[in-house]
């Protein structure tokens, strides 16, 4: 990690957690209008939703994370991810601000982290009051496909 | 990587497919300067490149080919050994290049063993050289001489002993001259091949897939909203945004169109690596073979392109290894020694037919037959004809070659080649005569990007199923015949005697809903060689939609082939046949397969295409039908909600209040219970067509056979072996709305609207006429201005004119030109087909009288424009 380079996070709130995503990751936020359900998909999978005529998957970030369901109706924000060629929109509760972290601000995963978590989180940034959790886009997409129930 | 390695990777790989196919055709014609001046073009370019990038293994490689190559060029004989090591260094080439692109460097190891041979050859070549200095040029024709052909030794000896003028010798050239001379052909022939390359560069240009794919994805974004403002505007009596919309319509479809053509690739891409396989094919077997090609320039969509590429390759490896025989038996059997491949490629009607001949022993019946009884697929005492015995080539694992082979006979056989086929809604068909060959004739959709599709629902969910595989609807009775019924706790439905498998969607995607079965519709679908029926609670209407491939996250789910965007903006889910089938699990007995075979072959031998049908009861037990692409919707409404008023019924239907029309007089609009009604919606305006019952959806040629002078009706035709009448759609929309048409009283006249289609493309001709047949037109077809005006000379009319702009002779001004000079075509009305369509041609257009101007790939909005037409009964004049 270098130390003297700052870098800056798109901040997410997710079930009232605050997340940190690079922001050269991040391709766009938008709302989510439509979203048509995909049957036997792995359940992380919210649905295909229509943004500007490309079809974007979208991926529940509280399932992702083992969260509580939303409550219906409410939080329908996404963010936008190119991957691979493809677009992903990860659902979320509410959007924040951009912030800039100095590389050195961010810890290390601490050991005691659920595992579920530690595997598509890279670090922890320490703010005023509050931690934010950094994201690692490329492992929230590592879905396990193969959980589709046989 | 390095772009500038990649991009080498890319060309050089692409160079070497052609390098391939051209040596192959040099070693058959070795004095062909065109096709050695290409390949030694080629190869001098490959090492050019090489040096440049500093790749030493490859350019050496590259250089001890093009010495050997530039031999030839020289006047060196071409022999067969030689071909083979130019060939094997070009395999060596392509492992080079393979590990480039894995580990961006050149492997480990040299080739030294090519090189040294590609010298000795070159140097043996020199030295023959030196020794025939003064002399003739000593040809050798490294093959058997044809039927009819003289060796060249022949032929000279005929020069010499023929008396000709007397010549003087020509004048001594000195050392210098000759040198000279030397020099300007070289220059001369440089000069050639860098104005030849200049060419070629200046007329393609490289561009990503994807930048391609985002492109289309645009365009349909594009079509979708034009098509949503051309709704808006059709709605507004007068609009000044009409005409500029009329403009901005057809440069939407021309882009369409356009981006549509960038997608397309000539077939011949897909049989590049062919002749090479054949050759070496038939070095291997010992076999002589010739390999001919017809209609490579045949274009259609890469993504079908790289379907049908394996398959095709292991079709004409299987016709040179077992079809094509050896040289003596062939002798012995009378033929040529040489075996001859023919593939061949052409449009049809929106398919395209691509056939695999050979002349060699073809399939020997019997030995199918044993096999198919021995795998227990038939009994044998079964009846079946050749053609049916034949088929089981396609069965899974079944290969009766006798000697397996390396080259073929592993297991993977014909029924993979047909599954890949099947996948993208294609067909495979082959004819053969013991001992004279066989012919394979597959046909396959031009593009996999826009395909109809039926949109059903399941648990409120929409879904979309390709139309290819859907073969017909049946409404679910509870106490009809068509009743789900159950064996343990498979359902399965009663059909034509037959026990169809059934599942039910919404179940097998474990979505919530209940399974409510009466007044469902079971789609019977066709995958392969098994039908089965696909329970969902609604069918809505067919829609051509753009498919969008899975989210790499999502392909694993074998029910869904893809997805697309709908008209209204949404996303739905397609469903793939081939997984649906796969959810039942089991095979299917042989008595299945046999009718499948039968099912195949007669839908093979139509010619004219099926169209979908909505039978439905009305009045009286004749069954009745109209086009189902006409119908918007079918609807069950409850017929408490129907409301008089001023004589006429009405209900509220989407926020306005459609006219509800009884078919005939027979059909009283019930008071209670559900009313089921064909809808049609127009330009905003809706109609409800008041019929006693919907019977079923099927798909049949739609030919009327007898006409009718009953208003409403066009006349009778047999749809699935039973006399049904068939619906005039256009008789009843005035009945709801009087200005539907503005069309004149035409009860006296109930008759198809005759329309003289005139394209020069048959390509055009085929794909249109079916579209405009469905619209309920008469359609006839001409494929020139001069074939128009004779058939208008003959004919007694034609009630409007479609007509392609560019033609070859009389183009589509001429057409229109000629005809207003007709008193009595005069008043036809004419409608324009244009692929590039500018302010000055419109103008002119206007001019000579041609009612619109159409994008020749928009077939709604020709459909649209023949609506908006006003139809005089050119008789009545």
């Amino acid at each position: 990690m270098q130390t003297n380079s700052e870098i800056e996070f798109v901040t997410v709130l997710i079930a009232g957690q605050l997340f940190g995503l690079p922001i050269a990751r991040v391709h766009d936020v938008f709302m989510i209008d439509r979203l048509t359900r995909v049957p036997l998909a792995p359940p992380e999978i919210a649905g295909i939703l229509n943004l500007r005529g490309r079809v974007v998957t979208t991926i529940d970030m509280r399932r992702r994370l083992d969260l509580p369901a939303r409550e219906e109706g409410r939080g329908n924000m996404a963010v936008g991810i190119e991957h691979r060629g493809e677009s992903y929109g990860l659902l979320i509760d509410s959007v924040g601000e951009v912030l800039k972290i100095p590389a050195a601000n961010r810890d290390p995963n601490p050991v005691n982290l659920d595992p579920r978590w530690a595997r598509v989180a890279d670090g922890v940034v320490q703010l005023d009051g509050r931690l934010m959790v950094v994201l690692d886009v490329e492992r929230v997409l590592e879905l396990k496909t193969l959980e589709l129930a046989a | 990587m390095d772009d500038l390695l990649r991009e080498f990777l890319t060309e050089t790989s692409e160079s070497l497919d052609v390098v391939d196919v051209e040596l192959v055709r040099f070693e058959r014609e070795p004095n062909n300067a065109e096709i050695l001046a290409n390949v030694f073009r080629l190869v001098h370019t490959i090492k050019g490149t090489c040096g440049f990038l500093g790749l030493p293994r490859l350019e050496a490689l590259a250089h001890a080919a093009e010495t050997l190559m530039g031999r030839f060029r020289d006047g060196l004989p071409v022999t067969s050994e030689a071909v083979t090591v130019v060939l094997a260094s070009i395999d060596r080439i392509k492992e080079i290049l393979a590990s480039l692109e894995s580990d961006e460097a050149e492997p480990e190891g040299g080739d030294e063993d090519l090189v040294k041979e590609l010298e000795r050859l070159s140097a043996a070549a020199a030295a023959e050289q030196n020794q025939t200095v003064g002399t003739l040029v000593h040809q050798v024709l490294e093959r058997p001489l044809r039927p009819g052909e003289v060796s060249l030794d022949e032929l000279e000896r005929a020069f010499r002993e023929t008396p000709g003028p007397e010549m003087s010798p020509p004048p001594p050239l000195d050392a210098e001259g000759e040198r000279r001379s030397e020099a300007d052909r070289r220059a001369a022939i440089r000069r050639e091949e860098e104005q030849r390359e200049a060419a070629a560069k200046a007329q393609t240009l490289r561009v990503q897939v994807e930048t391609l794919e985002r492109l289309m994805t645009m365009v349909s974004e594009l079509v979708l909203t034009r098509n949503q403002l051309l709704e808006i505007v059709r709605r507004s009596q007068e609009s000044e945004f009409k005409a500029p919309l009329q403009r901005l319509s057809n440069v939407t479809a021309e882009l369409q169109e356009g981006v549509i053509k960038t997608r397309m690739q000539p077939i011949g891409n897909a049989w590049s690596k062919l002749p090479r396989i054949v050759r070496d094919l038939a070095n291997e077997l010992g076999k002589e073979i010739e390999i001919e090609m017809h209609g490579a320039e045949t274009e259609l969509d890469r993504q079908v392109l790289e379907v049908i590429k394996d398959p095709l390759t292991h079709m004409v490896r299987n016709s040179a290894d077992h079809g094509i025989e050896m040289p003596e038996e062939r002798r012995a059997a009378g033929k040529p020694e040489k075996g001859t491949l023919r593939l061949s490629a052409r449009h049809e009607g929106g398919h395209i037919i691509i056939a695999i001949a050979d002349d060699g022993r073809g399939l020997n019946t019997e030995r199918i037959r044993a096999k198919a009884v021995r795998m227990g697929l038939i009994s044998a005492n079964d009846k079946l004809t050749d053609a049916q015995i034949q088929k089981f080539i396609f069965a899974p694992g079944f290969s009766t070659a006798a000697t397996v082979t390396s080259v073929s006979g592993r297991g993977v056989g014909m029924d993979v080649v047909k599954t890949n086929i099947d996948q993208i809604g294609g067909s495979v068909d082959l004819k053969s005569v013991l001992g004279r060959g066989t012919t394979f004739t597959i046909k396959i959709p031009l593009t996999l990007a826009i395909v109809p599709a039926l949109i059903v629902e399941a648990a409120k969910e929409r879904f979309a199923i390709p139309q290819v595989s859907v073969l017909e609807l049946v409404r679910v009775r509870a106490n009809s015949e068509h009743r789900i019924e159950h064996v343990k706790d498979a359902p399965v439905l009663r059909l034509r005697n037959k026990l169809l498998p059934l599942v039910h969607l919404g179940s097998l995607l474990r979505l919530s809903g209940g399974e409510a079965e009466d007044g469902a519709f079971i789609v019977v679908m066709q995958t392969g060689n098994r039908t089965l029926g696909v329970v969902v609670d609604g069918v809505f209407h067919t829609e051509e939609i753009v498919v969008k491939p899975m989210a790499s996250k999502l392909r694993d789910i074998a029910t869904f082939s893809g997805n697309t965007i709908l008209g209204d903006g949404s996303v739905i889910l397609i469903l793939d046949p081939n997984g649906l089938a796969g959810s039942l699990g089991g095979r299917l007995d042989s008595s299945e397969i046999a009718e499948q075979e039968q099912k195949g072959k007669a839908r093979v031998e139509e010619t004219d295409r099926p169209i979908s049908l909505l039978v439905f009861r009305a009045g009286n037990d004749e069954p009745k039908a109209v086009p189902l692409s006409l119908i918007t919707r079918l609807e069950e409404i409850d017929a408490r909600d129907i409301q008089q008023s001023s004589g006429r019924s009405l209900v509220q239907y989407r926020g306005t209040l459609m006219p509800l029309v009884p078919v005939n007089d027979g059909v009283r609009i019930r008071t209670e219970g559900m009313q089921p009604l064909l809808v049609f919606i127009d330009g905003g305006r809706s109609m409800g067509i008041v019929v006693d019952e919907i019977v079923d959806i099927v798909e049949d040629r739609l030919n009327i056979e007898v006409g009718s002078a009953t208003p409403g009706i066009l006349g009778s035709a047999i749809v699935r072996g039973q006399a049904t009448e068939i619906i005039d759609v256009a008789h009843f929309l005035p009945l709801a709305h009087e200005d539907w048409f503005q069309r004149k009283e035409m009860n006296a006249e109930a008759r198809r609207r005759r329309l003289l289609f005139v394209d020069d493309s048959a390509f055009f001709r085929n794909m249109l006429t079916p579209v405009l047949k469905a619209a309920g037109y008469d359609v006839t077809t001409a494929a020139n201005g001069g074939e128009a005006l004779a058939l208008v000379e003959k004919a007694d009319g034609f009630d409007v004119i479609v007509s392609d702009i560019e033609m070859p002779d009389v183009d589509g001004f001429e057409l229109a030109e000629a005809l207003r000079k007709d008193p009595r075509m005069g008043q036809v009305p004419i409608i324009a087909l244009t692929s590039h369509s500018s302010p000055a041609m419109l103008e002119r257009g206007r001019r000579v009288g041609f009612r619109a101007f159409v994008a020749k790939f928009d077939r709604q909005g020709l459909i649209a424009a023949l609506k908006d037409t006003p139809f005089e009964i050119s008789k009545a004049a």
